[in-house]
C-alpha cells in the first residue's frame, strides 16, 4: 500500500510538473515493476539479487517450457529484500518467492509473510544443518541452497598448512614464524563483531542461546555464568590491556590488508573475503582453533528461497521451488553463478575437491546455525558493544554479566 | 481617478485570453499527456484495489483539468504544480508518518488481522511425520473439486472437502504413478491446474479428510502432483474471533496490541497492526531503557548542530575575510582549492576520516600525535570531538563560499564612511561587516542548523553512533536523534518498530519546526541594519 501510494504520487507529481512547467518529457514510466499477479495468467514473481539472477533464470526457462507459466525475475539489493518482503507481502504486492538468509526467518514468521514448504522425500538431499536453519518452531519454511561460515585462514608460506588445534598453538606457530602479530580478528572497528568471534566464544562453552533437544534455539541466554565469564576474561587478556592480539583498530578492510600483506599469518574470515587475499599465493583453510578447550562452533548462515504466504499461485510456486530449484542441476547452476558452499549434500561433496572449499565445509560442519529469532537484532548491539568494551580494557566479568542481564531484560 | 480606470481596464497577464493560438495547442498536448498518465495511474490503482490512491488521483486529475481549462482559475496554473508537490511529498509523507506513529506497525505487527489468522493456520498445520508422499491427481465430480491419491497398497482413493477418502475401483495409473483415469471422476489435467490462478487457490485450500475421524488428519497437496497427510490443532472461531488449540484446550484471544494471547500469557507468533493511541510517544519518554539515553542523545544533537554551525561559520568567515583581501595573490586558485572538501561526497569523506582516525593504523595519530594510540572513535568525548572536527572540515567550504559572496556585496561607501569616521579594523568588523553579513547569512545558518540536526550521513558513516552507552538501549555517545531513530526502528537488525520510530520522527520534526520558526523571527531584527 505504501509503495503504491508513493508510486502513484510520483506519477501524479510528474504529470503535474509536465502540465505546469511544460518542461521536458522526462517522467517515470507508468508501470508497476513488481505487480503481484492479479491477472488470470499464471505468473510467478521471484525476487533475487544480482548474483543469483542468471542461475534462477536458467531453472525458470525449463519450468516455463514444462508448465506454460511465466516466471518474472525482479532484481533487488540483497540487503533490501527482507524489509521489502515484510512490507509488501501483506499488501498483496509482494513476490511469490524471494531469495533470503535464514536469520530473517523469525522476523518473517512473526510478520506472517512466509508459507511452510514440504520437501517430502527430497529433504534428505540437503545438509542437515541447512534444513535445521530454515526450520522455525518445527516447520520448514525455505528451500536452502547455500551455507556460509567463517574459518581459520592461514598463510602456508609463513606457518605451513597444518591447522593449529588450539589458540596457544596458533600463537606459538605465529611466533615461530616471526610474524608481527599472530592473527587478525575483525572487530568491525569500534562497532564490534561478535559474529567473527563466536567460534572462539563457543570454545568456552558459552552459546548465545540455549538450544533445546530438537536443536531449535530457546530465548534463554546461554552466555552467562562461569563459561561466559571465562571467555570475557580471555578476551580481556588478549585485548588492549593484555597481549593486544585482538584490537578494535581492526576492521574488515584492515583485517584483510594485514593478512594479504603478510603482516599476520592467520585470520578468521569467510569465503567472501578470499578475493581480498590475492597477494597470498598459498592459502590453507581449516576449522577455527579452540581457545577454551571445547570445539569452536562458528555461526553458519544459510541462504535459501522463501515462499510468500500471500502467493496467488501457491501450487506453481511450490512446484518451481521443490522440483526445479531443488534439483541437483539447478543447485549446481546456483553454485556456479555465485560460489558458496552448497547445501545440497552431494554437490557439497563434489566441490570439496577444492581444498579451500573443503576447509570451509569442515568449519561449517562444526558450526551451528545463527539464531533466527527476531530478537537477534537487539542481541547483536549489546553483545558487540560489550566485546568492544572488554577488548578496550573494561572489567571483563562485570561488563559481561551486565550485558547478559541487559539482554535477559530486553528479551523479557 | 483616470489612472484608476486605466488599471482596471488592463487585464492581468494571467487572466489574458486571446483565443486559440499556439500556446493553447501546446497546453492541449501537455494536458493530454497529463490526463493519459493520470488515467493510467487511476487504472493501476483500480487494479491494485487501493481506493485511497484512486480517489486522490481522480481528485488531482479533476483539479488539474479544472485549473488549466477554466478561465476563472487561471492564476492557479502557476501554483498548482507546487501545491501538488507539497501535497504529495510533504503533506502526504508527514500525514502517513503521523498515522504510523499512532500504530504499532513493525516486526510482528505487519499485516491485517485476517492475515495473522491465515499465518497462524499455516504455521500450525504440520505434516504427519508418519505420512508417506502419495502420488496424486486433481479430480472433479459434479462441479466439486477433489483429490485422488494412490495409497501405499496401490489402491486409488478419492474424496472431496466434504466427503473423506474412499477407495475407487478400476482406476488406471499414468506414467508418473499418479491416477490417470478415475471412474466416476473427471481428472483435471495438470496443465490446467498450473496455469489457472483461481483453480490453484481452490486446490491449495482443499483438504480431504483421511477418514470420518478428524484426528486422522487430512490430505493436502502442495504442488498438485503429490499429497501427504497433514494435521492441525488450532481451530479458528469466526464468531468469537478466537483460536482454540484442540490438543491443549488453550484459547487464544485477540489482545489490544494486536496479538493472539492465551490466559497464561503465551502468544501466537504472528500479530497484526492496530492503533495504539499515544503509546509510542509515552514510551519514548517513560521507557527507562530509552528515556535516559534519549535525553543524552537529544542534548548532544543540539550541541552537535549548534557547534557545527558556529565553528564552520566562524572558520568559513575567517578564510573568506583573509582571501577577500586584495593583497592576497592567486586568490582565485586558492579559493578553488578551499572549496575542495565541499566537492567530495560527504559519505566518502566520512569513511576516509574513519580510516585516518584509526588509533593504530590511522594517519592522524602517526603524523600529528607522534604515533600515540589515541582512540579517537572509541572514547565518548574524543569521538564527539572527532565528529565535530570532520563535520567542520566538511562544512566550512560552504560558509567560505557564502561569506565570500556576502563580503563582496557589502556597500563600499559605508565601510569607507566608517574609516573616515575613525573606526578601526575590529570596530568596522563588529559594527558594520558582521551585522550586514548576518542579514544575508542568518537564514542560511538556520537551515544549516536544521540540516545538521538531522545529519544522518556523517554519524552513520563516521562513528556509527558509537561508542555504545552502557545498558541495553543500543544507542551510543555520538548518536544524534535521527541516527537514534534509525537504530530504534531496527531496520538494520531484525525487530523493526516503525511506530515508535515514526513517533520520534514527529517529535524531531516539531522541535526543528519550532526552533526554525523562532530563529526566523529573530533574524527579522537583523534587517533593521539595512
Amino acid at each position: 500500500m505504501r509503495t503504491q501510494m508513493g508510486f502513484a504520487g510520483l506519477v501524479a507529481a510528474s504529470a503535474l510538473v509536465l502540465a505546469g512547467c511544460g518542461g521536458s518529457g522526462d517522467t517515470t514510466s507508468g508501470e508497476e515493476p513488481a505487480e503481484g499477479g492479479a491477472s488470470s495468467d499464471a505468473e510467478l514473481v521471484v525476487w533475487t539479487d544480482e548474483e543469483r539472477e542468471e542461475a534462477i533464470a536458467a531453472a525458470a526457462e525449463q519450468f516455463e517450457t514444462d508448465t506454460g507459466a511465466t516466471v518474472t525475475l525482479v532484481q533487488k539489493n540483497f540487503e533490501d529484500l527482507r524489509n521489502d518482503f515484510i512490507a509488501q507481502v501483506p499488501t498483496g504486492e509482494g513476490p511469490d518467492i524471494t531469495v533470503g538468509a535464514h536469520d530473517w526467518l523469525g522476523a518473517l514468521v512473526t510478520a506472517g509473510v512466509v508459507d511452510t514448504i514440504d520437501l517430502g522425500d527430497a529433504g534428505s538431499d540437503f545438509e542437515p544443518v541447512a534444513l535445521e536453519a530454515m526450520t522455525y518452531d518445527g516447520q520448514l519454511y525455505a528451500l536452502p541452497y547455500s551455507l556460509e561460515t567463517v574459518a581459520l585462514i592461514q598463510n602456508v608460506d609463513l606457518v605451513g598448512d597444518e591447522t593449529p588445534a588450539t589458540w596457544d598453538d596458533l600463537v606459538q606457530s605465529a611466533a615461530d614464524a616471526g610474524a608481527e602479530r599472530p592473527i587478525a580478528v575483525n572487530t568491525a572497528g569500534e562497532t564490534g563483531d561478535a559474529y567473527t568471534m563466536y567460534g572462539l566464544q563457543t570454545s568456552f562453552g558459552a552459546p548465545v542461546f540455549v538450544q533445546d533437544d530438537t536443536g531449535s534455539y530457546t530465548t534463554e541466554v546461554g552466555m552467562g555464568g562461569a563459561n561466559g565469564e571465562a571467555f570475557a576474561q580471555w578476551l580481556h587478556d588478549n585485548g588492549t590491556a593484555g597481549t593486544g592480539y585482538i584490537s578494535t583498530t581492526v576492521d574488515y578492510d584492515i583485517n584483510n590488508e594485514l593478512f594479504d600483506s603478510g603482516q599476520t599469518p592467520y585470520t578468521i574470515q569467510g569465503p567472501w573475503a578470499m578475493s581480498a587475499f590475492a597477494d597470498v599465493p598459498n592459502i590453507a583453510v581449516g576449522p577455527i582453533p579452540s581457545a577454551g578447550g571445547e570445539p569452536a562452533a562458528p555461526f553458519v548462515g544459510v541462504q535459501g528461497f522463501y515462499l510468500s504466504s500471500q502467493s496467488e499461485n501457491a501450487l506453481l510456486a511450490q512446484e518451481f521451488l521443490v522440483n526445479y530449484l531443488g534439483t541437483e542441476d539447478a543447485q549446481r547452476a546456483l553454485y556456479e553463478a555465485d560460489p558458496r558452499i552448497p547445501a545440497f549434500s552431494s554437490l557439497a561433496e563434489e566441490v570439496s575437491s577444492d581444498p579451500i572449499i573443503a576447509g570451509f565445509v569442515a568449519s561449517s560442519q562444526n558450526g551451528v546455525p545463527m539464531p533466527s529469532i527476531p530478537e537477534m537484532g537487539s542481541v547483536w548491539d549489546l553483545w558487540n558493544a560489550a566485546e568492544v568494551q572488554i577488548i578496550g580494557g573494561a572489567d571483563p566479568a562485570s561488563t559481561w554479566s551486565q550485558m547478559v542481564s541487559d539482554l535477559e531484560a530486553e528479551l523479557g | 481617478m483616470a489612472q484608476g480606470t486605466l488599471v482596471a481596464s488592463r487585464e492581468s497577464h494571467a487572466r489574458g485570453w486571446r483565443g486559440i493560438g499556439w500556446g493553447f495547442v501546446v497546453k492541449l498536448v501537455l494536458m493530454a499527456v497529463v490526463n493519459a498518465l493520470g488515467v493510467a495511474a487511476i487504472l493501476a490503482a483500480w487494479q491494485a484495489e487501493s481506493w485511497v490512491v484512486l480517489g486522490a488521483m481522480a481528485a488531482l486529475l479533476a483539479v488539474a483539468d479544472g485549473v488549466y481549462f477554466s478561465r476563472r482559475a487561471l492564476p492557479l496554473k502557476y501554483l498548482l504544480p507546487g501545491l501538488a508537490f507539497l501535497a504529495v511529498f510533504q503533506v502526504f509523507v508527514l500525514g502517513y508518518t503521523a498515522y504510523v506513529a499512532f500504530t504499532n506497525y513493525g516486526t510482528g505487527h505487519a499485516g491485517s488481522m485476517g492475515q495473522a489468522v491465515e499465518a497462524a493456520l499455516i504455521q500450525d498445520e504440520r505434516r504427519d511425520p508418519d505420512s508417506p508422499t502419495y502420488p496424486l491427481a486433481i479430480v472433479e465430480r459434479d462441479g466439486e473439486l477433489g483429490l485422488a491419491i494412490v495409497d501405499a497398497d496401490g489402491d486409488v482413493r478419492a474424496g472431496t472437502a466434504t466427503s473423506p477418502l474412499e477407495t475407487v475401483g478400476g482406476a488406471s495409473l499414468g506414467s508418473s504413478g499418479a491416477p490417470e483415469t478415475v471412474p466416476g471422476w473427471t481428472v483435471v489435467p495438470r496443465a490446467d491446474v498450473l496455469t489457472d490462478s483461481a483453480l490453484q487457490e481452490e486446490i491449495a485450500a482443499l483438504r480431504v479428510a483421511v477418514s470420518v475421524d478428524p484426528e486422522d488428519g487430512s490430505v493436502r497437496t502442495r504442488e498438485g502432483s503429490t499429497g501427504a497427510v497433514y494435521t492441525s490443532s488450532l481451530a479458528w472461531d469466526e464468531q468469537s474471533q478466537t483460536f482454540t488449540d484442540a490438543e491443549t484446550g488453550t484459547v487464544y484471544e485477540p489482545s489490544d496490541d494486536g496479538r493472539f494471547v492465551a490466559a497464561d500469557g503465551s502468544a501466537l507468533p504472528t500479530g497484526w497492526y492496530v492503533g495504539v493511541g499515544f503509546d509510542n510517544f509515552v514510551r519514548a519518554v517513560t521507557d527507562a531503557r530509552l528515556a535516559g539515553p534519549l535525553l543524552q542523545v537529544t542534548l548532544w544533537t543540539f550541541a552537535f548542530a549548534i557547534l557545527t554551525v558556529l565553528t564552520s561559520f566562524g572558520l568559513g568567515l575567517l578564510f573568506a575575510i583573509i582571501y577577500n583581501d586584495p593583497r592576497v595573490r592567486g586568490r582565485k586558485v586558492l579559493r578553488t582549492l578551499m572549496i575542495l572538501p565541499y566537492a567530495f561526497p560527504a559519505f566518502m569523506s566520512a569513511l576516509l576520516w574513519r580510516g585516518m582516525l584509526n588509533s593504530e593504523f590511522g594517519v592522524v595519530n602517526d603524523l600529528f600525535f607522534f604515533g600515540a594510540e589515541i582512540n579517537w572513535l572509541g572514547d565518548p568525548v574524543l569521538a564527539k570531538l572527532a565528529v565535530l572536527w570532520v563535520n567542520l572540515w566538511l562544512s566550512y567550504p560552504y560558509w567560505f563560499l557564502v561569506c565570500t559572496g556576502a563580503l563582496q556585496a557589502l556597500p563600499a561607501d559605508t565601510l569607507e564612511a566608517a574609516t573616515i569616521d575613525g573606526a578601526g579594523r575590529w570596530r568596522r568588523f563588529r559594527s558594520i561587516v558582521l551585522p550586514l553579513l548576518l542579514v544575508s547569512t542568518a537564514p542560511l545558518a538556520i537551515s544549516s542548523f536544521a540540516f545538521n540536526f538531522n545529519n544522518f550521513t556523517i554519524i552513520y558513516m563516521l562513528s556509527g553512533g558509537g561508542p555504545a552507552f552502557v545498558g541495553n538501549s543500543g544507542l551510543g555517545a555520538t548518536d544524534i536523534l535521527i541516527s537514534a531513530i534509525y537504530q530504534i526502528s531496527g531496520v538494520s537488525g531484525g525487530a523493526a518498530d516503525y511506530g515508535l520510530a515514526s513517533a520520534l520522527s514527529i517529535v524531531v520534526f516539531v522541535v526543528i519546526g519550532v526552533i526554525s520558526a523562532l530563529a526566523f523571527r529573530q533574524t527579522r531584527k537583523l534587517e533593521e541594519f539595512q
